[in-house]
């Protein structure tokens, strides 16, 4: 086996949110990054997203996925950062030994001074939620799908069914009907989509594909391809109803229904994580439970806009560069719980420095539990209400961003827990 | 013309070919999928049983426990993980306790060896997870967890090796008596032979009722499974079954060798021999009985479900040997649980008799052994260094979830009886049977099988026959739909 190597902070991931944090650690001043990349190119899974839509925010256009890649990329280049391709890592440790496997450089362990965690998240898939039925094929995860559609060139089948209405679902509905493939329906368990709005209108309205609310697949059916699924319509308590049975003729079943952080190997190295996002537990500079370790995109919580990803990112790069060059283990410093109280769920991040919280803007991010018209966010210090702010509507499939001011707590100092709720007016 | 034809290319097929071969014995096996354990072997509860939950005196009971005892040796040839796990037979009321003696009583007849009744506390110290109102458990240390259809891939290649001729998608349409001989007629060509082995699983009542007056019916009988996260692994240390009766009517909980965990089945017989969708309610009922066994466990964790089907006789007792009105012809049918267990004593057993039956001398040139199949996930890191740097393809990692290999996903199609369907692939590999169950490694195990195959990736198969993974390039649709225009 090869010697162990040294390196300041070690990105793992190629992605947008590896790439943004490899930028921002070089900026911060860090000199020696490496980015382990387990595809043949950076990118990650921009890469098959060649849809436009990204970009908005930071660079005040839209881009396809690609396009917004290639900027990082160039500049990861540009600066010089190295990039290691076609590589897995399949171990970290808590003292921050990463191990990956590549056919060009054999088994390598690294010693990191800091180590930003970027896998992003897979796809939610078909056992996860219980669909009973046959095995036929036909049956893909619809990100599979995007991928078989645009980055191999092949067309996964000829009349399609969507389960959910996640946005990957929903770029794939229009993706597939302009490759002439029809897309019979796209079924939402829920009684609103988790997608964005602006997908729903430009890739199901435009096209006259039908978003059936409140329905399911409740089997599959199929020798060898599939030939059909039943649907049904459910009640309040998502149970489907009995005598509402419909059955569509298909060949393909795309489920978008979820997405997953990727924290197999976060948990190896002991980071704790969060039941509800999914991802690890942060405090405001993104570093997990353990010392040294940050998380940002979706590996932390799974985001709705790159351009969120890449903002969030870079200030995981800059900590995990102020980490390493300060080569000290941090003390366990006195932090405020960040509490999701009624009808607000998955706040990030989880710990704030009780310093931060009084010198300068924090920013949270989290969904509303339900659709939410009308909403007012509370923000509470140790139980007293010490902001309230009005929002017109809260949706599930749209994160809400929240900054939480230093002048908030001119009254009330919180010293133990920070909790946000949402109220209906 | 072949010494031996048989029909059916699960377990027990698989085992007969492979025994077959200890004899200078000309052999071939049918299967109708496009690989070998499709059918039942691969959707079972993949235990080794101990045995004391047969009937004494059935031929089942007496297989049972020495099939149990011949597992080391054969898993060890053909490098098949195994574990003697053991198992629990657990009472979780007073009520069972008469039900969980009688078992014991039967394990005894049956000559299970080192069985012992534990109390509740020895009990939950080694299940913690264990339904703590639990009140005593039959422990039975030779109890086991094998992987069935990698068992039945070993099982294949060995006899392949040995000389076997091993047909895939080769469906036996017809057995015909032919002047003292038979004829087994296929979609591959008829093949003519002395003695025909009847293996046929699900199918087994056709061809014995084609050549036998002594009639049987087959009835299918579908169970349906869940399996668990791997996260869960250590949840529990040995299989845990139930008394029969009551509610848990044969769903157990176990780990597999794999570091999952497997919950099911349930039992309702149908109609269809083909039939292995899984249903809502079956699902549910495993789900609650399972229950009763690990109060805590979460729905979150069940990573997929599938079902499989047993090959039922209503007389429930294997049907071994030559049919009484037809020489030359061997029956193992009716071969339901505990058939994985008995499947090597069985193969021994009706090996011997046609062997004898045919006159057959030892084949000293029989080789017990595959060669090891290596795996990325089990090795050590200094291995994996080591046979990177022999074959950087083991540096190239398909299956994320289960970190399998480029280098294993081409050795198990290049070997003999190797795979070709995406399935096949994951039953001999496991790329795709983790949690994101496929998700991430199918394209790239699709591109694999076209490039070693030869073929479009259009012609790869999830299963063999009309399971196609993709329908058409991007290109040709457009064309079409411009066309149609």
């Amino acid at each position: 086996m090869n010697a162990i190597i040294p390196i300041d902070v070690l990105i793992i991931g190629g992605g947008p949110a590896g790439l943004a944090a490899a930028l921002a650690a070089k900026a911060a001043g860090a000199d020696d990054i490496l980015i382990l990349e387990r595809e043949n190119e950076l990118g990650g899974i921009l890469r098959q997203c060649i849809h436009t839509g990204f970009g908005l925010h930071i660079f005040k256009e839209e881009l396809t996925g690609p396009e917004y890649a290639a900027r990082y990329i160039s500049d990861v280049q540009a600066q010089n950062i190295p990039a290691q391709c076609d590589t897995m890592v399949i171990d970290i440790t808590s003292d921050r030994l990463v191990t990956c496997v590549s056919a060009a450089h054999g088994l390598q362990q690294f010693q990191a001074g800091a180590i930003v965690l970027a896998m992003g998240c897979r796809e939610r898939p078909r056992g996860a939620l219980g669909i009973p039925g046959a095995r036929c094929s036909g049956i893909y995860s619809a990100g599979t799908a995007q991928r078989f559609v645009n980055l191999e060139g092949y067309l996964p089948g000829r009349r399609v069914v969507i389960l959910g209405s996640g946005d990957i679902g929903l770029i794939m509905a229009r993706r597939l009907t302009f490759a002439g493939i029809k897309v019979e329906a796209v079924v939402e368990l829920m009684p609103y989509s988790s997608g964005l709005k602006r997908n729903i209108v430009q890739c199901l309205d435009d096209f006259g594909i039908p978003l059936m609310l409140s329905h399911t697949v409740t089997a599959i059916h199929g020798k060898g391809r599939l030939t059909g699924v039943t649907i049904s319509k459910v009640d309040a308590d998502l149970k489907p109803i009995p005598g509402s049975e419909l059955h569509l003729p298909c060949d393909t079943l795309l489920l978008s229904v979820g997405l997953i952080p990727e924290n197999e190997l976060s948990r190896n190295a002991g980071v704790d994580l969060d039941a509800t996002t999914g991802g690890p537990v942060v405090d405001n500079r993104l570093q997990t439970s353990v010392p040294g370790i940050f998380a940002c995109g979706n590996v932390l919580h799974v985001h709705d806009l790159v351009d969120h990803v890449s903002v969030e990112a870079a200030e995981a790069g800059r900590q995990a560069a102020l980490a390493a060059a300060s080569r000290h283990q941090d003390e366990p410093e006195s932090a405020v719980t960040v509490r999701a109280g009624d009808g607000v769920r998955g706040i990030v991040p989880q710990r704030i420095n009780s310093e931060a919280l009084t010198t300068a803007p924090v920013k949270l991010m989290f969904r509303p539990s339900s659709v939410c018209r009308n909403a007012v966010l509370v923000v509470e210090a140790d139980g007293v209400p010490v902001h309230r702010v009005k929002k017109r509507v809260l949706t599930p499939g749209e994160m809400v961003e929240l900054s939480i001011k230093p002048d908030f707590f001119a009254a009330v100092k919180p010293v133990r827990e920070l909790c946000i709720s949402c109220e209906n007016q | 013309m072949y010494d031996i034809v048989i029909i059916g290319g699960g377990v027990i097929g698989c085992a007969i070919a492979r025994e077959l071969k200890r004899w200078q014995l000309k052999v071939a096996l049918c299967e109708r999928s496009d690989d070998v354990g499709a059918g039942a072997s691969k959707a079972n509860s993949a235990i080794i049983h101990p045995g004391h939950s047969a009937k004494p005196g059935t031929a089942m009971a007496r297989l049972n426990v020495i099939g149990n005892q011949l597992y080391d040796q054969l898993c060890q040839e053909l490098d098949i993980p195994f574990q003697r796990c053991g198992s629990l037979t657990v009472a979780f009321d007073e009520e069972e306790l008469p039900a969980l003696q009688s078992v014991y009583q039967d394990g005894l007849a049956n000559g299970v060896p080192d069985m012992r009744l534990i109390d509740r506390d020895e009990l939950l110290r080694r299940e913690p997870n264990l339904n703590p109102e639990s009140v005593a458990a039959l422990f039975a240390p030779t109890g086991g967890i094998v992987c069935p259809y990698e068992l039945t891939v070993g099982l294949a290649e060995n006899a392949a090796i040995n000389g076997a001729d091993v047909f895939l998608n080769a469906k036996v349409t017809q057995v015909k008596r032919n002047a003292g001989n038979w004829t087994v007629c296929t979609g591959r060509g008829d093949f003519d032979c002395a003695v025909v082995v009847n293996a046929a699983g699900l199918y087994a009542d056709i061809f014995n009722n084609q050549v036998s007056t002594d009639t049987m019916r087959i009835i299918p009988r579908r169970g349906e499974y869940w399996m668990i996260d791997k996260s869960f692994d250590g949840a529990f240390h040995s299989t845990i079954f139930q008394l029969p009766g009551k509610m848990g009517k044969g769903v157990l909980v176990s780990p597999t060798v794999d570091g999952a965990i497997i919950v099911g089945p349930n039992a309702e017989d149908i109609d269809d021999r083909d039939d292995t969708a899984t249903t809502r309610a079956g699902l549910e009922y495993v789900y609650q009985a399972a229950s009763r066994i690990w109060p805590a466990l979460p729905r979150r964790a069940l990573i997929t479900n599938f079902a499989g089907n047993r090959a039922h006789l209503v007389r429930h007792d294997f049907v071994l040997g030559e049919a009484p009105d037809a020489p030359g012809f061997f029956n193992a049918a009716g071969i339901e649980s505990p058939g994985l267990t008995a499947a090597p004593a069985i193969a021994r057993e009706l090996s011997a008799a046609i062997a004898k039956h045919l006159h057959a001398s030892a084949n000293a040139e029989f080789q017990p052994c595959r060669p090891p199949v290596r795996r990325f996930r089990t090795m050590t890191m200094a291995e994996r260094a080591a046979a990177i740097a022999e074959n950087p393809t083991y540096g190239r990692i398909i299956c994320r979830c289960e970190q399998v290999t480029e280098a294993e996903i081409r050795d198990c199609i290049r070997r003999p009886v190797g795979a070709r369907s995406v399935d096949a692939v994951k039953r001999r590999t496991r790329a795709g049977m983790g949690r994101c169950q496929g998700g991430f490694c199918m394209p790239r195990v699709v591109a694999i099988l076209s490039e070693e195959l030869g073929i479009s990736p259009l012609q790869v198969t999830k299963n063999g026959g009309n399971s196609t993974i993709l329908t058409a390039k991007l290109e040709e649709l457009s064309r079409e739909r411009k066309a149609e225009a």
